[in-house]
Order: structure tokens, then sequence, then C-alpha cells
């Protein structure tokens, strides 16, 4: 069955919503920054949130007409949704939270449900505690086998493993398109974590500021973004303007300049001419950093800087380079250390061609 | 001591605070979670007892209890009697008089509710009626007790209300307070000592009761 999400929402904010897509069977991503109106999205299909105007269909049951004045009640939508917060009930035990949606049953059915679905995400040893005496990942497995033991028509899933660490997301996740697997409903997946997107997706849609910007594969989307704001969203820390001053053919390269500086960088081939303005985005995990001037490498790119700023976030450090321009770039503590980085310390930048990104400059879009 | 009118006092707070609990129950819910917004009109009309003098609130009851009043005619018609200066009559008004008291407990503890839950129950299928019952009622049950013990320790001590409404009418309308005062004005000390001494440890009861419960954690599971 396919999800089919046509709505308008302006919000009292003056946000304005406005998009139009079809999910699926599979996960569908949808990918923005925080305010992009994801959130309302998941909310609208889910009937927490009225739309202006549009429609909502699951297969051919309509849940929200707004011409035909069609606006099925959340309690009779049978989507199932799990909230960033998971929304679990803190007074109830595990089982009684999995088995809150099953209504009608026999106790012997019930049971079975609530074990099975329990089985399937490895919580079954957990039936009798309460949320509040188990971990981050095994609340998240709680909510998902909440929502899914009632056999839903779609899943809305809002940035629920963003709390977690990598290694868990990715094991839950697999969980969940083992369970989807045999199923086949679609699932909306919001989240604004790139990693994630490219780990969990079969197709995603970018969306900004209440508009879908681009859809297609993860791949697609975020690999080769088409438009600056969607290189920002997705990852690439660093966005230059630049000029193209030559075009090597023979050699699929061709070299920009940096707006406000002398600083070159040789980057792919792409369809400007000489002489256009183009925007150059890198990400700031592919930037290498030496404490000498490196000699015999194949990257083309390698700029002499020093550090402006150095700090911790996470796991990640990030240091601030200035080389021409200012560059973002993420090293793990261990490199940040080996390299003695602080602020003032002379480094050198090794880019490869291929981790520069070419778009049209902003002022070029339409 | 005036057992008399402690049985009279104990029956009128019970059948108060409970009728109270019946209806605070639906009112707090309709004020905290409607999304109306004439809301604050109604808890205005609710909190009203809070900051009128009980003579004013009595006076007004008192009128509307007459038989000059429709409300107090189609009652005299019903009972075959007037509702002032009856026992019924007490209640009537002791509901007026003590509805903040379970009100605003109850409505604090709804509005302290995470509302994803709510929203969680219904993407699960539960209707209104479910939610209240599985996840808003458990949540706020210290609001809920609080609300009941606070309207029942209230309408146990109301005094001005009483005196204006239901007079002074032993094993009808005369309850402790109007005992005490009663007492006190009679010269009877050791009566009126022995009484109060009932209500002070009455009072500290169910100050115990309350804040006894605030400090067990109910429902304290912190959520990711």
């Amino acid at each position: 069955m396919t999800l089919a999400v046509h709505l308008a929402k302006r919000l009292s904010s003056g946000f304005a919503l406005d998009v139009s897509f079809a999910a699926e069977p599979g996960v569908t991503i949808l990918f923005g920054a925080s305010g992009s109106g994801k959130t309302t999205i998941l909310r609208c299909v889910a009937g927490l949130v009225r739309p202006d105007a549009g429609r909502i269909a699951i297969g051919d049951r309509a849940l929200f007409n707004g011409d035909a004045g069609v606006d099925v009640p959340v309690q009779d939508r049978r989507i199932g949704y799990v909230f960033q917060q998971l929304a679990l009930f803190p007074h109830m035990t595990v089982a009684r939270n999995i088995g809150y949606g099953l209504a009608g049953l026999s106790p012997a059915e019930h049971q079975t449900r609530v074990a099975e679905v329990a089985e399937s995400f490895r919580i079954a040893g957990l039936l009798d505690r309460r949320p509040g005496q188990i971990s981050g990942g095994e609340r998240q497995r709680t909510a998902l086998a909440r929502a899914l033991v009632t056999n839903p028509a779609a899943l809305l899933l809002d940035e629920p493993l963003s709390a977690l660490d990598y290694a868990i997301q990715l094991h839950i996740m697999d969980d969940l398109q083992r369970w989807n697997a045999e199923r086949r409903i679609p699932i909306l997946y919001v989240t604004h974590s790139h990693r994630e997107a490219f780990a969990l997706g079969d197709r995603l849609i970018a969306l900004e500021q209440g508009r879908i910007l681009a859809s297609g594969s993860p791949h697609d989307v975020l690999d080769h973004p088409a438009q600056a704001p969607l290189a920002e969203i997705a990852g690439f820390e660093n966005v230059f303007g630049a000029t193209v001053v030559a075009r090597r053919d023979r050699t699929g390269t061709m070299q920009c300049v940096l707006t406000g500086s002398s600083t070159d960088l040789e980057v792919p081939l792409g369809v400007a001419p000489e002489g256009a303005a183009v925007q150059v985005a890198i990400r700031a995990g592919d930037i290498l950093l030496a404490d000498r001037e490196p000699v015999g490498l194949s990257a083309r790119n390698v700029l002499a800087g020093a550090v402006l700023d150095c700090s911790m976030h996470g796991s990640t450090v990030v240091a601030t380079i200035e080389a021409g321009a200012r560059f973002v770039v993420h090293l793990t503590p261990g490199g940040a250390d080996s390299l003695g980085l602080k602020p003032g310390t002379r480094v050198w930048l090794v880019i490869k061609t291929y981790s520069c990104r070419v778009a049209a400059p902003a002022h070029a879009r339409g | 001591m005036d057992w008399q009118a402690i049985w009279l006092t104990a029956r009128l707070a019970a059948i108060v605070s409970g009728i109270l609990l019946v209806i605070s129950l639906p009112l707090a819910h309709w004020i905290v979670f409607s999304r109306r917004r004439w809301t604050f009109l109604v808890e205005s009309i609710v909190s009203l007892p809070l900051v009128l003098p009980p003579t004013v609130l009595g006076f007004y009851l008192l009128m509307a209890m007459g038989t000059r009043s429709p409300i107090g005619r189609v009652w005299s018609e019903w009972a075959g009697h007037p509702l002032a200066f009856t026992f019924e009559g007490l209640v009537v008004a002791s509901l007026f008089y003590s509805l903040p008291f379970a009100v605003q407990p109850i409505a604090t503890a709804f509005s302290q509710i995470d509302p994803t839950l709510r929203e969680a129950s219904a993407t699960l299928g539960a209707s209104t009626l479910r939610t209240f019952f599985r996840v808003v009622l458990p949540l706020s049950i210290e609001g809920v007790i609080a609300g009941v013990v606070l309207s029942f320790a209230h309408t146990v001590g109301e005094f001005g209300v009483v005196l204006m409404v239901g007079g002074n009418l032993p094993g009808v309308t005369r309850t402790v307070s109007i005992a005490i005062y009663d007492h006190v004005q009679a010269l009877q000390y050791r009566e009126a000592t022995m009484t109060a001494l009932v209500m002070l440890a009455f009072a500290f009861a169910v100050l115990l009761a309350v804040y006894g419960l605030r400090r067990r954690p109910l429902a304290a599971a912190p959520m990711a």
C-alpha cells in the first residue's frame, strides 16, 4: 500500500508547509534541518494536526480530504507513531505498554501478540520492567514494538534514534527492516542526520522551509546536491563561492578560485564554463590535516593555513582553519592530539579533488 | 463533646467530596484539554468562591433557594419544603463553596501530564475515555486524591456559608464549626476545647495524608 500525502498547512508562526509525495512500502526518509516541516508532516498524517487543505490516503482509504470534508480521527487512522520523546507510559510495564493498542482480543491472544513482537525487537526479557528501569535503546525498541503490534497501515518515526549511539541505531533499524520485510508498510522516517539517511532509506525526500527540495535515493539527493541549501543541510560544512578559471577536459577537472581570496582548488569537471560563478562544497570530515608541508601526495589540493579555533563536540574535534578562506575540519581526538592542535598552530589542509562538490551559485537558482 | 454535630459534619463532607469528585474530573479535563478559548471564563467562575466572602456566597445561595427564585420554587414543589435550612440545602451550598478546592488540584495534575502521552494513546487507537482512565487518571492520581481530601476538609471547616444557608438546627444543619461557635457564645469552654481539638487532629491528619502522598514516587520514571 502507498501512503499518498498532499497537504498545505500554515502555522500561527507564519511557517507554511506545502508538500506532495507518495511513500511506497519501505523506508522513506524525510530529511531536512530543524524547522523544515518534517514533524508537522508526520503530525498531519497521524491526525494530530489538521491540514488547511489537501488529501492524505493510505491505499484507497482516505484519512483526510479537505474538499470532501473527510477527517478520520486519530484513534481510527491505524497509523503507528513513534514520537521523538517516545512517549512510553511511565506507569505501565513494558508488556502493558506494548499491549496498550491491542483492544478486543482474548487474554491468550493478547499475550501471544505481545510476546511475538517483543521477541522480534529483542525485549522479551524486559516485559515486567517499567520504562524508567530500562536503557535508552530498550525504550526505543519498546516504543517501536508498541506502535507495530497493532499492525498499523503505516509507521511514522520522528528522529527516534537520534539520542542513541550509532551501533545501537543500526541494530534497531536492522530489526525494523526485518520486521517490515514481510509486512511491507510505508515507513516515514524523519531525521536531520546525514548518516541515518544513508544507512536506512530506500528513498529520501529533502525538505526546506516547508517545501520539497528534491527527492530520490539518498545517494542521488545528498551526494550530488544541485542546490546550495541542500549541500549545507546534507552535511557539507564548507560551502564557498568561487569562479571557474580553467577547465581541463582531458583530466576531468577544473580550477576554481575562491571568492575574496587567492586560494584556488582543483575540483571535478562540471558544466560551468570558464569565468562562471559556482559554489564549492566540502565535508569537514573529508579534509586531512598535516603539521608540515606534505610531499608526494596524490591529492591535488594542499593549502597552508593556521588554526583559529579548536573544540570538542561529542567525540569529534571541530577545528576552524584560516587558509585563504575559513575551513571547518572534523578530526578524531587522537588525530588532534598527535598534531598538537591549538589556536595559532600552523597546518596544511589536504583535499582530494573528488571531495569537492560543485553546485550552481545561490543567486542562479530559480 | 457534640457527637451529633461531628457525625453530621462528617456525613456532609463525605457526600460533598464524593459528588465533587464526579463533577470535577470531567470539569478539570475540559478546562485543561479543551481547545476552546473561553475555558478561562469557566475557570474563573469555578474559582470565584476562593475570593468571594463566604457570607456573600451564602447570601446569593440563600436568595436562590428562596421560594421567590425559580430554582427554589421548583425544589419546593418537588420536595414539598424549601431548600434553605435543610441538610440538602447545606450539601448544595457546600458543593459551590468547595468546588475550586476539588477542581484546582485535579486540573493542575492533568496539566502536568506530558501531552505526547495522550497523543500516543490516541495513535494507538484509544478513545478519549479510554485515554482518560488508562493514562490521565493513573498519572494524576495524587492530584485527584488531594482534590478529594481538600474539598472534604474545606467542607468540614466552612462557617459563613453554613450560617447563611443552614442556620443552626441541631442534627440538621448544625456543623462542628457552628457548634464550637455556639459553645464559646454560651461560655462552655470545655466543650469548645474538646471539639476544637478533634478538628485540629483531623486537619493535621489530612495534611499528613496529602503531603505524605506527594513524597511517594508513584509515577517517577525518567523518559529518554
